[in-house]
């Protein structure tokens, strides 16, 4: 795939952790294991502003559909609030352990994180109470809900649609719903994946969610059934996966793990964003750029431009020209998106 | 216990259990007959000699063992006896060693088992006739070539699976089929494609036919390695462990007997299974210690499967007649110091030839002067320098043993024997040193054989040439140079530098002259497409290159009659074309198909184990499949036998092959739109299902919301959409307009 343009490669000085776009799609966030947050102009590439504070590896980056607020979660086992436009930090929670991912509702009222399984202490699953009146520092410390998930620990989660209920990914490949009230595990599919699942992104209407995995493959799931609906089968690790908007594609990034990349050649590396569609899962195409394994993808919510976060500290924000749009590789097939 | 006796108790079950069995056999006892005829005073001293001649031979019995039965009425001995044995495996050993054995000058023992005389006593004496084995028909075993569509196969090794394929249009590259063989080597063509051969631990299997079935085993027990002859007749196996026959095992024509014991290579019958002759590896007077690689195949076969020869480095080569294995001639061929010998391969037409003869022979006509004889086999030898005498090359006919041509050369390292496969040329590839033996030059000697007195052309080159290949039925070849200072020294990561040359005949001038040259490639194998014409150089085992170069080098010429019209009319070396390069990380392995149409590369674990796999592609570089498999391990095309229409047959093909061609040419447009509209049929029902989940996934999701999330939904209609419409004065003038 040749349609592309890029606009902007973004440096962080370290590797890649997680990038998302605002609702909007004109800021891009992104955190690295150089304890940074940035906020990018994403049709540009210029840098907005910074965020500050952490100290550790940022793991995670979420930000709300009004771009006022964002939380951070990271290895200094903290997990904070700031406000987007002045880069200040409102309130910081402090766990026991890092802060693996976090995830605002869909109405802006809840966060979820996860906390890493280390030290003696569980993996833990809490949801926050948003205070979006005054300045946003008046947070409540304790969380609303807290429950440790039984079994394989937590590495992925989203809200869904129905009350009260989460999916997340685990370390052994299981995808699951958590009612958040009690813990209990509602529904799971044990053999969604058959490695750790890396990344989870839901569909713009949450009925459906894409989950990549170290397994070399990616799904999408209905999210009510947890039914696989989809398989991605490629021949890498798969760091992230995201659904383009607009276009029945899906984007796959992965890699060879970075501790071998050294032994094998660029070409083998296999570091390429994959374009598979959706409905087929076939390959579609790829775009090449990083000189690392790709950590993380996200696309714009408009679907006119997409961005990849590497393990080589780039960040490459590319948009799709028009021929992406008018292309019908397939032939005229409506499909719904 | 009150009310219950001894008896009423069942013990049955703990009876059975505890059962002893007596070992009521006679496996253990044997007759032996030939025994002398005594009285009673000389018993005591036969049974001793008896057991003293047994347990010379390393059984050891005692007198007591030992039974003699009497004659009451004479008082004499019957002339036999008993003896019973510790176990059965000493009687086995008695019988082995002592039937038949002279016990003295008028005696001799004949010993059987017990248990078989009693058998032997029970038989019955009517002849039988025994039943006719209802004749069934055996499988056609070169059905494959009969495929319709005219495919190829090709078999795949990966793990523990073999798999057999076509290899045809997309819809047609099925699976042929799918054998459940376990515990094997690896897996081996047979030259003509009609067997295939497994590796066991027990030896070797083929397996044809359409069923697949087994044809034929062959029990050389941890078999390594196995070399067809070139008209699948026989088969060469041969294992690192020399042959050792245990005590009991199975004795026929089809197994070792006690003579092949310590030799490594067997030769066997392939129709029969009968093991024909077995050979060492070891030479007697080898140098211990040193010890050099063995050469394989071991045994070289003449092209006609007539004589196998075996090469005695230094003293001789041995030529052996078929069926019977006996030396040709009673005698070996004596030549000192020979190092390496090749037969010279039969044309298509000696072919031809060879089968006129028979026919000849058979009708029995006397018409000899009509046809042709055949061309006797022929086979060339070297010799190194040795003091005051050159190295020499000899071409030898056989088995007439005339000397046909011989030439000297000087400061030679070592000779290469190259037969372009018609056996219309012969290269002898000459490594040379300088007087001062630091640096190597090649030399080629090229003998054209076809042609009266043998004539010999020098083709001199300053670099080493690495490899060296015929062009199939051609008049070309190609060479790989390399002038490298890394060249023998190689290490991780270096890749060597080469050039690659092609040369082609002359005709004018009877000699070869180079066609052109490539320089500075990494490319080190060349592969001849079997039918000519193209050629692919590839990097293969290197680590950081791995490019295939596709090459035609007649592009000018058109294809109808190109044989025939083929003078030099054009630029010398303009019809060479590179026709696309591609490239396949990590492949070990490069082999054409039998029509020459398609290539095959794959990367086997067996070298490494990255990105294990292996890929089609057409002459022209166009990657057809590729396909990368964990653990993959061999790729073999199923090699054709020769086609069966005469010259004139295929002359015409080519001549109306647009007639042909266009039969196919329908049936390809026919495929393609068979295959789209099931491709367009399946999107189209996968799209069909994927917009339904959607559009039950929206009305699922806007009913519950308009339940659950009332509020939200009423806060999303409470957005309306206003439109302001703002008037702003920014100026005013006024005018008066006059009247």
């Amino acid at each position: 795939m040749s349609t592309n343009r890029v606009t902007a490669t973004p440096r962080h000085e370290r590797s890649l952790t997680q990038i998302k776009f605002n609702a909007e799609g004109d800021l891009l966030f992104s955190c690295s294991k150089d304890h940074i947050i940035n906020v990018w102009y994403s049709h540009n590439g210029e840098r907005l502003g910074t965020y500050e504070g952490n100290n550790g590896t940022v793991w995670t980056v979420d930000v709300d559909s009004e771009s006022r607020f964002m939380v951070s979660g990271a290895a200094d086992n903290t997990l904070r609030l700031w406000a987007v436009a002045t880069g200040k930090c409102l309130y910081t929670w402090e766990f026991p352990t890092a802060v693996k991912r976090v995830a605002f509702k869909d109405d802006d009222s809840q966060i979820v994180c996860i906390t890493e399984q280390r030290m003696g202490h569980q993996c833990a699953i809490r949801v926050f109470n948003i205070n979006r009146d005054g300045d946003g520092t008046n947070q409540s410390k304790e969380p609303l809900h807290m429950f440790n998930p039984i079994g394989s620990k937590a590495t992925v989660c989203a809200f869904t649609l129905t009350p009260n209920i989460i999916i997340t990914g685990h370390e052994s490949g299981k995808v699951a719903l958590f009612n958040i009230k009690n813990g209990d595990e509602v529904d799971n599919n044990e053999r969604a994946h058959g490695d750790v699942v890396t990344d989870l992104q839901m569909s713009k209407d949450s009925t459906y969610c894409i989950t990549s995995s170290k397994d070399k493959s990616a799904r999408i799931h209905d999210t009510k059934t947890l039914m696989v609906l989809k398989t991605f089968t490629t021949e890498t690790p798969l760091n992230s996966a995201a659904i383009a908007p607009i276009k029945p594609y899906v984007l796959l990034g992965g890699g060879q793990e970075a501790m071998n990349v050294t032994t094998t050649s660029l070409r083998q590396g296999k570091f390429e964003t994959r374009f598979w569609h959706k409905v087929f899962e076939e390959e579609v195409g790829r775009v090449k750029g990083h000189f690392g394994p790709i950590n993380t993808i996200a696309v714009h919510p408009a679907g006119t431009a997409y961005a990849s976060g590497g393990e080589d500290g780039f960040v490459r924000v590319h948009h799709f020209d028009e021929s992406y749009f008018r292309a019908k590789p397939y032939g005229d097939l409506e499909i719904a998106d | 216990m009150p009310g219950t006796t001894l008896e009423d108790i069942d013990y049955s079950d703990i009876e059975a259990k505890y059962q002893v069995y007596y070992d009521d056999s006679f496996d253990n006892t044997l007759v032996v007959d030939g025994v002398p005829i005594i009285d009673k005073s000389k018993l005591e001293r036969l049974l001793a000699k008896v057991a003293k001649e047994f347990s010379r031979k390393g059984i050891a019995i005692k007198p007591e063992d030992i039974f003699m039965p009497w004659d009451e009425s004479t008082g004499k001995s019957k002339g036999f006896l008993f003896i019973d044995f510790r176990n059965v495996e000493d009687a086995n050993l008695a019988v082995s060693a002592l039937h038949n054995h002279p016990f003295d000058a008028k005696h001799t023992f004949k010993i059987n088992r017990f248990t078989d005389i009693e058998r032997f006593t029970d038989l019955d004496e009517t002849y039988m006739e025994p039943e006719l084995e209802e004749y069934s028909s055996r499988e056609h075993l070169r059905a494959w070539l009969a495929d319709p569509q005219g495919r190829d196969q090709y078999v795949t090794y990966r793990g523990e699976d073999v798999e057999v394929h076509w290899h045809g249009k997309p819809s047609q590259s099925e699976l042929a089929h799918k054998p459940d063989w376990k515990d094997f080597l690896y897996v081996a063509w047979s030259p003509l494609g009609t067997y295939i051969a497994t590796l066991h631990r027990q030896g070797v299997r083929l397996w044809g036919g359409p069923s697949w079935k087994p044809q034929q085993r062959f029990a050389h027990p941890l078999v390594k390695l196995i070399d067809f002859s070139p008209c699948e007749q026989y088969l060469v196996t041969w294992s690192n462990e020399p042959i050792v026959v245990p005590e009991g095992a199975l004795q026929g024509p089809q197994y070792f007997s006690p003579d092949d014991e310590g030799n490594n290579i067997a030769v066997w019958d392939i129709k029969s299974g009968d093991l024909l002759r077995t050979f060492s590896t070891t030479n007697d007077n080898e140098t211990p210690g040193i010890k050099k690689q063995m050469q394989w195949p071991a045994l070289k076969w003449s092209p006609d499967d007539k004589f196998v020869a075996r090469i005695t480095p230094g003293q001789m080569i041995s030529v052996h007649e078929l069926p019977s294995m006996y030396l040709q001639g009673k005698k070996s061929l004596k030549i000192d110091g020979v190092v390496d010998f090749e037969w010279c391969p039969h044309g298509d037409k000696d072919k031809e030839d060879a089968e006129k003869d028979v026919k000849t022979a058979i009708n029995g006509s006397g018409s000899k002067a009509t046809t042709k004889k055949a061309r006797e086999n022929m086979l060339v030898y070297w010799t190194p320098e040795v003091i005051n005498q050159p190295a020499r090359v000899t071409l030898l006919s056989f088995p007439s043993r005339a000397i046909l041509r011989q030439k000297n050369l000087f400061n030679v390292t070592e000779c290469k024997l190259y037969w372009q496969n018609q056996g219309d040329f012969l290269c002898v590839k000459v490594d040379r040193h300088t007087k001062t033996k630091k640096s190597i030059f090649c030399n080629l000697e090229i003998f054209r054989v076809r042609e009266k007195d043998y004539p010999v052309e020098v083709v001199e080159l300053k670099d080493t040439v690495t490899d060296f290949s015929w062009e199939p039925k051609g008049e070309r070849f190609a060479i790989v140079s390399s002038s490298d200072p890394n060249l023998g020294n190689p290490g991780p990561g270096i890749t060597i530098k080469t050039d690659v040359s092609f040369y082609q005949l002359e005709h004018g001038k009877n000699d070869f002259k180079l066609l052109r040259t490539l320089p500075s490639r990494t490319s080190n194998a060349i592969r001849w497409s079997p039918r000519g014409r193209h050629v692919v150089l590839a990097t293969v085992g290197s680590s950081s290159k791995s490019e295939l170069e596709f090459w035609d080098l007649d592009f000018n010429l058109e294809d109808a009659g190109r044989r025939e019209g083929q003078t030099s009319k054009e630029e010398w070396g303009s019809g060479i074309q590179l026709l696309g390069t591609a490239d396949h990380y990590g492949v070990t392995d490069v082999e054409w198909d039998p029509s020459g149409r398609y290539l095959a590369t794959s990367a086997s674990a067996w070298t490494h184990t990255l990105e294990n796999g292996f890929a089609i592609w057409d002459f022209r570089g166009q990657e057809l499949t590729k396909q990368i498999q964990d653990r993959f391990k061999q790729f073999i095309w199923r090699p054709r036998p020769v086609t069966l229409l005469t010259k004139e047959q295929q002359r015409q093909i080519r001549k109306n092959l647009r007639e042909y061609s266009r039969t196919f040419d329908e049936d390809d447009a026919a495929e393609e739109s068979n295959v789209s509209a099931e491709l367009i049929a399946l999107r189209k029902r996968l799209v069909d299902e994927w917009n339904a989940w959607r559009a039950l996934c929206k009305k699922e999701s806007t009913d519950g919301r308009g339940q659950k999330h009332g509020k939200a939904r009423a806060a999303e209609e409470e957005k309306e959409e206003i439109e302001v419409w703002v008037d702003e004065v920014i100026d005013q003038i006024e005018e008066e307009i006059l009247e």
